[in-house]
Parts: structure tokens; sequence; C-alpha cells
């Protein structure tokens, strides 16, 4: 089925997407040429005087973009890390219940979080743990004497942040795990019943190396994502009072680049970010294409 | 039926299934506060004792929110905005996927759009130069800028295109053979036989536009023109954070605890509703299209 009049077809169904692509997409990349110069609006990119890595070194020196780096590390981590054990826990869980109209009923719930919108959660949730919040009225109740101003409190942004994302995206990464632990051979199961194993015995005999090849495929693509720590998570919760331990990379590109102007040393630490994501995810893909036979096409 | 269905409940069983209605009451249980919230007086909002069920019940929120006509307005360009812009992704993304899904011996270039697709995928300019460049091409404050900038999904048509892959060639031969023109293949035998992973796309992308506030609270300034979730934001986030340095720890605090409790528990339900309205429905769609976009092995 090789014709030339099919191919200037599928060329003409390719140049939309193509051309909006080219613009939307590839256009942005050529303004990263702020980075390296100090940017004016006025001058333009061809006028503006450049200054090499000037605007880099901010990167390495400033101190809330270092500090910003290492929350931006230590929320992903923890945020990846969890998003496997949580997940994997409640597919295991969901998978020796055996009543399936109950299943069905905590599936449907669990699910539901994913499809919110994280302004809404973001407001449910700081309305959650506010002062008067549902949170500090029970510790109230179980006899503490003051409240805690979590949403104001370095000691506990980190730890709801997470929680909260947990929360909203557990179910939606559960789903992965649920399907990989239906498609493993039943025999298996019946032979070790005849075995005479445990149930305890089948979970980790049986279950668990079925689904370790996922396991280490996700992980492995999990990566590439080291350096979004949730933009429009942190974006909806955070406050200056909670910039030592919440800011992140995003958020502190959008306060430079878009609320202080700084359009150059906003390009520059976002062009940081984009280089070493791009790094790490082609990373991330040949291992999982090594480890795994994983192919993007 | 394997035998272990006719197996006793034990101990074992009784637990799993408490963790299990635990866990869907933790997800529940945010939602079901703020609408308790929402539905209960003033005083006892803002005092923090309402929990899951109205105190006081009154529905005086939800009155004084009809009084809030941008809200509508806003809900209303929201609407106007899935319906163009998932619209919009859904096109380009089965145009796209169909010619990508040709091998490169029946479309020699195809390789190549698939470079560029995911060098588009992996890299990107940035928020600010994007940002820059929006302004530039004077889409501030239109409906454009919410639509066009995410116009091409590339990880649907990825999805599609795999989807399309399975689809036996005889069919597209015989079509063909008769005389029928790529795009008439497309459309009468390609689109109707992946109506299932299209409905996917289609949802996860209206869910995509409904769900997004950024774009909107960058790309528009004026109120009038707001899209549900960033007026929302706008809303909740009433504090202007540029102001917030001069600000003392107490009027932050105080600013981030301001009351409007129950009006705003109101506006994060009602913005949410059409959701819970057709996640129960469409719930079958949403569940497939988690596993759709998943691993492929």
């Amino acid at each position: 089925l090789k014709n030339k009049s099919s191919v200037f077809y599928y060329h003409a169904m390719l140049i939309p997407g193509v051309v909006l692509l080219l613009i939307f997409s590839i256009m942005p990349m050529f303004g990263l040429i702020m980075a390296f110069q100090t940017f004016n609006p006025i001058l333009g990119f061809f006028q503006s005087p450049f200054v090499g890595l000037d605007n880099f070194k901010a990167v390495f020196t400033n101190s809330e973009i270092t500090q910003a780096m290492y929350n931006t590390l230590v929320i992903a981590i923890i945020k990846i890390i969890l998003q496997m054990l949580v997940p994997i826990t409640f597919a295991i869980l969901l998978n020796e219940c055996r009543l399936l109209w109950f299943k069905r009923g905590v599936q449907t719930i669990v699910y539901m979080p994913f499809f919110l919108s994280w302004v809404i959660v973001a407001e449910m949730f700081s309305h959650m743990f506010a002062l008067n919040g549902m949170v500090n009225t029970m510790l109230m109740a179980l006899g503490f004497k003051n409240p805690i101003m979590f949403m104001a409190s370095n000691l506990w942004f980190q730890p709801i942040v997470i929680g909260v994302d947990v929360w909203k995206n557990f179910g939606f990464n559960a789903v992965i795990y649920i399907a990989a632990i239906t498609g493993i051979d039943p025999n298996l199961y019946e032979a070790a019943d005849i075995d005479g194993a445990t149930r305890w015995q089948k979970v980790k005999f049986v279950t668990l190396p079925g689904i370790i090849s996922t396991v280490v495929l996700l992980g492995v693509l999990s990566i590439g994502g080291i350096l979004n720590a949730g933009f429009d998570e942190i974006f909806n919760m955070y406050n200056p009072l909670v910039y030592k331990s919440g800011d992140i990379l995003d958020t502190l590109v959008y306060r430079i680049g878009i609320g202080q102007l700084q359009y150059s040393v906003g390009t520059a630490v976002g062009l940081f970010k984009s280089v070493v994501s791009f790094v790490l995810i082609t990373v991330s893909f040949k291992l999982a294409h090594k480890f795994a036979g994983y192919r993007i096409f | 039926l394997k035998y272990s269905h006719l197996r006793r409940i034990t101990f074992a069983d009784i637990i799993i299934s408490v963790i299990l209605i635990g866990i869907a009451l933790l997800c529940l249980i945010p939602i079901l506060n703020t609408i308790a919230i929402s539905l209960s007086n003033k005083t006892p909002a803002d005092l923090g004792i309402v929990f899951l069920w109205p105190i006081q019940f009154t529905p005086i929120a939800y009155m004084e929110m009809i009084k809030d006509s941008q809200f509508f307005t806003s809900f209303g360009i929201s609407v106007q905005r899935v319906l163009e812009g998932a619209t919009l992704n859904v096109l380009i993304t089965i145009l796209m996927a169909y010619p990508l899904s040709k091998s490169k011996y029946v479309f020699k270039s195809r390789n190549k759009y698939m470079w560029f697709l995911l060098f588009t995928m992996l890299f990107n300019g940035g928020l600010v130069p994007t940002f820059l460049l929006i302004t530039k091409l004077h889409m501030i404050n239109t409906m454009w800028s919410l639509i066009l900038p995410g116009a091409v999904p590339v990880f649907n048509v990825l999805v599609l295109m795999n989807f399309f892959r399975d689809i036996p060639s005889s069919l597209e031969e015989a079509a063909y053979m008769d005389g029928a023109n790529p795009l008439y293949i497309l459309w009468k035998i390609y689109v109707p036989l992946s109506l299932p992973a299209i409905a996917v796309i289609t949802l996860f992308s209206a869910v995509g536009h409904w769900n997004s506030f950024f774009d909107g609270l960058i790309y528009i300034n004026l109120t009038s023109k707001m899209p549900l979730q960033t007026y929302i934001q706008n809303l909740t986030v009433n504090v202007d954070w540029g102001q917030a340095s001069n600000m003392s720890k107490e009027d932050l605090v105080r600013a981030l605890t301001m009351s409007r409790t129950t009006f705003n528990a109101a506006k994060v339900i009602v913005s949410m509703l059409p959701l819970l309205v057709l996640y129960p429905f469409l719930q079958k769609y949403f569940v497939k299209g988690l596993t759709l976009g998943a691993v492929k092995e």
C-alpha cells in the first residue's frame, strides 16, 4: 500500500499539528537565548547585552535558588517512593479481597480524587489544616493545648504536601499494579494452595514476584520526574511563611520570571531544570529499554 | 470457579476489609467535610467544629453564590473552553496518529516526524519564553491562549498511534482497492474501530481543560474572562503575596485563615459538581483510560 497520493495525504494530516508545535513548542526554545543575556524587552533579543553564564552562576550561588533545588529533590524523591509503596500495598490488599461489589465500590471512591483539580484539592486541605480546621479541632479534642499552624510551619509543610499528593494520586497509580496482578497466572496460586502456602506466603512468593518487573520499570521511568515536585499543588498551597521548606524550582521560576519580571534569571533557572530533566528522562528511557524492553515508539 | 472462592471468611478477611473501608473513607472525608461546611452556618464553620455533617443547616452560602454573576460567567467560559479545547485536541490527535501508525516503508518520513514529536515532548522552552511568545502573539485575554499552546497532546498521539497499529491492515487495503483516500479510510475504518480509545482521550482532554488554572492565571488578567478554576484560585488566594513582605506574621496568618469559609466551600463544591455528577457514569471510561496510556510490555 505504498503510493504517492497516500503519502501526500499523510503529510497533509500531520501539518496542522506540526505547525502548532513549531509555534508553541519550538519557537519558545529560541527565547532561551535570554538566559545568556540581560534581557530587556524594549531592546529585544538582538540588542540585549550578552552576559555569558552570569545568570547561571546565580543558580548555584543564590541561596534562594539552591534552597529551592534542595526542596525540589526532597519533595520529589519522597513522593516517588511513596507513590510506589502506597499503590502497591493498596493493590495487594484489594487483590486479597474477594467480594467483587465491595472491591468495585472501593475502587470507584479511591480513583475519584485524581480527577479533581489542584485548586480545589488545595483549598479543601488548606482549610482542613487551618487554625480553625477539622484537624486542629480534633487534636484539641485529644488534649493538645494549642492549635498547630500547619500551613505556616516549615516543619509541617513538606509532610502535608507529600501526604496530599498521595491522597490525590495513589488510586491512579495503583491501577497499573492492579492490572499487573490480574495478569498473574492463576495456576501459580493453585499450585501454591496445593503446596499448603499460607495467604502471606502467596503474597510473598507469587504476587510480589509477579509484579516486580512492572515495579522496576515504573521505578526506572520515574527517575525522569525527579525535578518535578508538583508545581500545581505547591503553588496552590504555599505562602511566604513556608518558602524555606516549600519553595521549589518551578514556583521560584514563576515568581522570579513572571512576578518580578527578571526574565533572564527566570529563564536560566528554567533552562537548567529543562536540561537536567532532559538528560534524566533520556537515561531512564535507555535503562528501561535495556532492562525491560520498554519502547516509546 | 476456584475453590478458594468458597473458603470461609477468616480473621484476615475482616482485617483487610476494615483497612480498605478506612482507605476509602480517608479519600471521602475531605470532600464530605467541605460539603458539610458549605451547608453550615457561618459561626460553627469558622469555629471549625463542622466535621462530616452540617451544623445549623443553611443553604445561604449557595444562595449567596447565585448572586455572584462572575462565577457563572467563568463557569460558562470553562464549559466553552472544554468544548473547543477538547475537540481541537482530539481532532489533531486522530489526524496525527493515523499517518504515524504507518510503517516507515509505507511512509518514509514517519520516523523524522516521530523524532520531532519526541523532542517537543522531552524538551521545552520553559515558562518565561512561552509567556513572552503568547504576549507577542497578542493572545493575552483571549480564548486562544488557553487552547492553542496545548493543542497537540503528544502523549495521546502516541497512545492512539499504538491503538491504530493493532487494526488489521487488510481492512485498509480493501477500502483502498475500492478507491477510498486515506482521509476517508481514517474516518470510516480507523475512527469507528477505536471509539473506546478516542472516548478515553476525549474525556481526559476535557478533564484537563476543566481543571487547568495556571494558563488562565498568567494569560488572562481580566477577571471577566477567567476560566472557573482560575477564578476560584483567585478567590481563595486573595492575599497579594507581593505585599506579603510588608505584612506582620499575625496579619499573614489572619489573611490565610480569613472567613468566607462557607462561601468558598460552596464554590469548591459547585465547581466539582460536573465531575461528581458525571463520574459514576463515565467511571468505566476513566478507569480504562488509566491503563490505556500505561506501560506497554
